[in-house]
């Protein structure tokens, strides 16, 4: 049985960046909003879900050439690096640092080491959940 | 100079070998390896003077504060000893194995990163003065010793002697972590220096003889004292080095220290004098006995080890006796002491020296086996020389550094007889009976080592390879060691001063205060003494009966193996391997819907029986807002969309009706104000409706009419069992306010302390992060075990087992 799926592939084009785009402002917002790194994670890969469902893992993989597994790798580091990184001020593990600049374009920010942690978080559900998906996916 | 640090270089220093020896291949890996146990040694040495007058130095380093743990290197005469033997030995032992390994063929990357981590986990066991880092070095000896016995891990019985020796020393570590706990119970602290002055008020306190015994089972298990001795011959299929350095001349002796550091505090019972001797002495019999029973040269050599180590754990256990003596400088009851450690040092060195000699037999004939071994005297002058030598010192002969401990040895257990605590007086003749023949076997199994060995009639058809002498780098360390055991024959009294007595100080600070006040002189000749006579007797039995070795060895083989302990051992582990199996099979059905079953009853036991337990259940509905029409509708939505699961004829209807579950959750959490679980529940169903899309193909293909009512009406119960229990749940912690909402912090806290506006995050990003940290770090271990059963899928018939 073939299926018509213009409707969907046209649609998906637009949405999935409408989607990936809320997922970074989620992402960001998340530490005087509702969202944060999880959230954002989770959003992001709906959006690549949604991506392979219009279309098909092998086209997905090839507009996405990304190794899932590493992200799991670099974003597990980055929350462990960002929690020892304490250590180096000699201060316990996981004290978190944070302070307000005046930057450009943004005027006063917020920065905050917990967002690099946050960061960790959100490249791990990416890599983890899109592992999954794709093992299971592919495998006949 | 905090010198605590030095513990970590050999470890820091195993950083750099993998590197070193894929990069410079050119230049054998041991060269490099080599300079850390001769820093060490020489730095070692600079502290001498310090403890030869009885000083002591401490170095520090917190590592856990909040539960109190520390690595503190505590230095005095004992622990100094045990650093220079393991530093000293250890440069021997790497010069040996630079010739040993061949730098092309073996893995030599592996071999001396585990040989480093060796080093650490011994120069901790000797210098931590905290109980709890002293475990962990010493599980951590059990695990490099594991990793060292299994270093050829393609062959079967290396494999399996590496585990043996794990299992036995790990049992019996896990058994001292018991001990100490209790003794830092008893005494409120987890340091031994701090302890010791506590002895007297321990001794009566009801934990004291478990400790003891706990301690105990550590000791003679890593020392592979009767009946735990029996890892001790299978640990020679790791390379001779190893054998050398771990299985002889260290980290068997990592049992010996933990009794001699503890004897101030033990030594006041009479269980301890009594165990610690009787287990010793027994020991070195049985280990004499059944050394002459081995064709295998390394088999010889250990249980000469299994039987030298009982001697001076025997002698260990005498010297309490002085605990209980007044006026010890006039008595021989002082000796005891002096010859443990005294013998514990010449063990060492002949000890190294006699492996170091099977491993170039091994070498340069490609064979252990002494029955095919013999007349190799003439091929290999330099080795039977130090062959001799090292035999000679363990056989007790003159002019040898063993005559003189060996001596001693006689002596103290002479002393016993006249000790009159414990009913020694009436048992205490069978200690110098039960020494004497020890004595005996070990005059003849020395003698058996080298003479057949290197006398007699060469067998060249029967070796591998022709037989020649060993490069002169290999003979290095034995021949240097062979003259340390001739020089120690010659001046005791130096070793004695500078090494044995801050050794014996720190063993017995109740009876001195300090090394001067050890009134002991060494001497070859004391007189006509009954020592004397007994030595003579040793000597004129011993070679008659190794006379006659070939008449009666055979004799040995009446021994059924069937009754003895390592059957015993292979039962055990057999039985608890095919016992776990089968009992494991009983439940682990390989269905996922089992598993559920017996985690969702748990749950609803364990929580609805500490509900009734604690008298918590309560129902209060004061408190409670009006139910608005949304929420009507979206129960009705939800119980409705659960009615459908359990009653959808198709998969996938099961799966949209799942969806819709989630979905109305969500919703609730929208009209609860809960932005951000709304945000993430919406999305995790997305996302999992997808993937069970996926994965649709996957599932079972078993339909519903197969299965049973009676088991339907389990899951039912059950079912009804965790619902009931999760409302029982949620009433209760609505209706009554036990504690104060913890939300309050939050408010107070999260803008002030942690510069955040949203609580959620805040929570998963900073108050709670460990938990986050743990939790992706499961998300990641979640991903592999996805990757390993879809990817990696063993078929049937595949070979599991790399076994050659």
């Amino acid at each position: 049985m073939r299926t018509n799926d213009v409707m969907l592939q046209t649609a998906t084009k637009v949405v999935t960046f409408i989607i990936l785009m809320f997922a970074v402002h989620i992402f960001f917002a998340g530490h005087y909003t509702p969202g944060g790194g999880f959230v954002g994670g989770l959003l992001t890969t709906s959006a690549i879900v949604l991506l392979m469902l219009s279309f098909d893992i092998a086209t997905v993989k090839k507009i996405l050439p990304i190794n899932y597994v590493t992200m799991t790798a670099i974003g597990l580091l980055l929350a462990l690096a960002t929690a020892a990184g304490a250590i180096v001020f000699d201060v316990p593990f996981f004290t978190h640092a944070f302070g307000y600049f005046d930057l450009p374009l943004f005027g006063k920010t917020s920065l905050h080491s917990a967002m690099l942690f946050d960061a960790g978080v959100y490249l791990v559900v990416v890599g983890v959940t899109m592992t999954i998906i794709q093992t299971i996916g592919e495998d006949e | 100079m905090s010198f605590v640090f030095l513990i970590f270089l050999p470890l820091l220093a195993a950083l750099f070998v993998p590197l070193l020896f894929k990069k410079v291949g050119k230049i054998h890996t041991g060269w490099f390896v080599l300079i850390v146990p001769v820093v060490l040694f020489s730095y070692y040495v600079s502290l001498l003077p310090t403890t030869i007058h009885g000083g002591n130095l401490v170095s520090e380093f917190q590592w856990i504060p909040s539960l109190d743990i520390a690595f503190i290197a505590y230095i005095d005469g004992l622990s100094l000893l045990f650093t220079l033997l393991i530093t000293g030995i250890g440069a021997l032992v790497v010069l040996y194995s630079i010739f040993y390994l061949d730098k092309h063929r073996e893995q030599l990357h592996n071999f001396y990163v585990y040989l480093l981590m060796f080093m650490t986990a011994m120069l901790g066991i000797v210098q931590s003065d905290h109980l709890i880092t002293l475990y962990l070095f010493w599980e951590l000896t059990s695990i490099s010793s594991f990793l060292l016995i299994g270093y050829w891990y393609t062959r079967d019985r290396s494999r399996f002697g590496a585990l043996k020796s794990m299992m036995i020393t790990v049992f019996g570590g896990l058994m001292m972590l018991g001990g100490f706990v209790l003794l830092s119970i008893m005494g409120g602290t987890y340091s031994i220096r701090e302890l010791i002055p506590q002895a007297t008020e321990l001794v009566s306190h009801d934990f004291f003889l478990w400790a003891l015994v706990l301690v105990l089972f550590g000791a003679f298990t890593k020392s592979a004292q009767f009946p735990f001795y029996i890892w001790l011959p299978d640990a020679m299929e790791a390379p001779t080095p190893v054998s050398a350095y771990l299985h002889s001349a260290t980290m068997v002796k990592a049992g010996l220290y933990l009794v001699a550091r503890l004897t101030p505090i033990f030594a006041i019972s009479g269980t301890w004098m009594w165990l610690v001797t009787g287990v010793g002495l027994f020991t070195m019999f049985w280990g004499s006995f059944f050394a002459l029973k081995q064709k295998d040269l390394k088999g010889i050599l250990a249980f000469s080890t299994v039987s030298q180590l009982g001697l001076i754990m025997s002698l260990l256990g005498a010297s309490a006796a002085g605990y209980h003596i007044d006026n010890i400088a006039e008595t021989t009851f002082k000796y005891a002491g002096f010859a443990a450690i005294f013998h514990l040092i010449n063990h060492a060195v002949f000890k190294g020296s006699l492996f170091m000699i099977a491993g170039i037999v091994d070498h340069e004939t490609g064979t252990r086996d002494i029955r095919k071994l013999g007349g190799l005297m003439s091929l290999m002058p330099i080795s039977f020389t130090v062959a001799v030598i090292g035999a000679f010192s363990m056989a007790g002969l003159p002019p040898f550094g063993g005559f003189l401990s060996k001596e001693m040895f006689l002596t103290a257990m002479l002393s016993l007889t006249e000790f009159d605590l414990f009913s020694m007086d009436v048992w205490g003749i069978l200690f110098p009976v039960v020494a004497w023949l020890g004595s005996v076997f070990t005059f003849i199994y020395s003698f058996y080592f080298v003479f057949h060995t290197f006398a007699g009639e060469h067998k060249p058809d029967e070796l591998p390879k022709p037989a020649h002498e060993a490069p002169i780098g290999m003979l290095v360390s034995p021949v240097f060691l062979a003259l340390l055991v001739v020089v120690i024959f010659f001046i005791p009294n130096l070793i004695g001063d500078w090494l044995v007595k801050p050794a014996v100080l720190a063993m017995q600070p109740f009876l001195y205060d300090s090394p001067e006040e050890i009134k002991i002189h060494v001497e070859a000749w004391h007189g006509f003494k009954l020592e004397f006579f007994m030595t003579l007797g040793i000597f004129a039995i011993g070679f008659l009966m190794f006379w006659t070795l070939r008449k009666w060895q055979k004799s040995y083989d009446l021994f059924p193996d069937a009754i003895s302990l390592n059957a015993l051992y292979d039962n055990m582990m057999f039985l608890s391997d095919t016992g776990a199996n089968r009992f494991s099979r009983i439940y682990m059905t390989g269905f996922i819907r089992s598993y559920l079953v017996y985690m969702f009853s748990f749950v609803v036991f364990i929580v609805l029986g500490t509900l009734f337990l604690t008298d918590a259940f309560v129902i209060d509905f004061t408190n409670l807002a009006p139910i608005g029409f949304y929420e009507v509708v979206i129960l009705i939505a939800l119980v409705g969309s659960t009615f459908t699961i359990l009653f959808s004829k198709s998969r996938l209807t099961g799966i949209i009706a799942l969806g819709a579950v989630g979905y109305s959750i969500a919703l609730f959490f929208v009209i609860f104000r809960a932005p951000d679980l709304a945000l993430t529940q919406l999305v995790i169903e997305t996302i999992s409706v997808a993937l069970f899309l996926l994965a649709f193909y996957h599932l079972p293909q078993i339909s519903r009419k197969e299965e049973r009512m009676r088991f339907r009406f389990g899951n039912a119960l059950v079912a009804i069992g965790v619902g009931v229990t999760v409302t029982l749940v949620a009433l209760s912690s609505l209706s009554q306010k036990a504690m104060p909402s913890i939300s309050e912090f939050y408010k107070e806290t999260v803008y002030k302390e942690a510069g955040g506006g949203n609580i959620v995050n805040v929570i998963l990003v900073d108050y709670r992060g460990f938990d986050t940290l743990f939790e992706i770090a499961v998300l990641g271990i979640a991903g592999i075990g996805i990757i390993t059963m879809i990817k990696l899928r063993l078929t049937k018939k595949e070979d599991q087992h790399e076994n050659k």
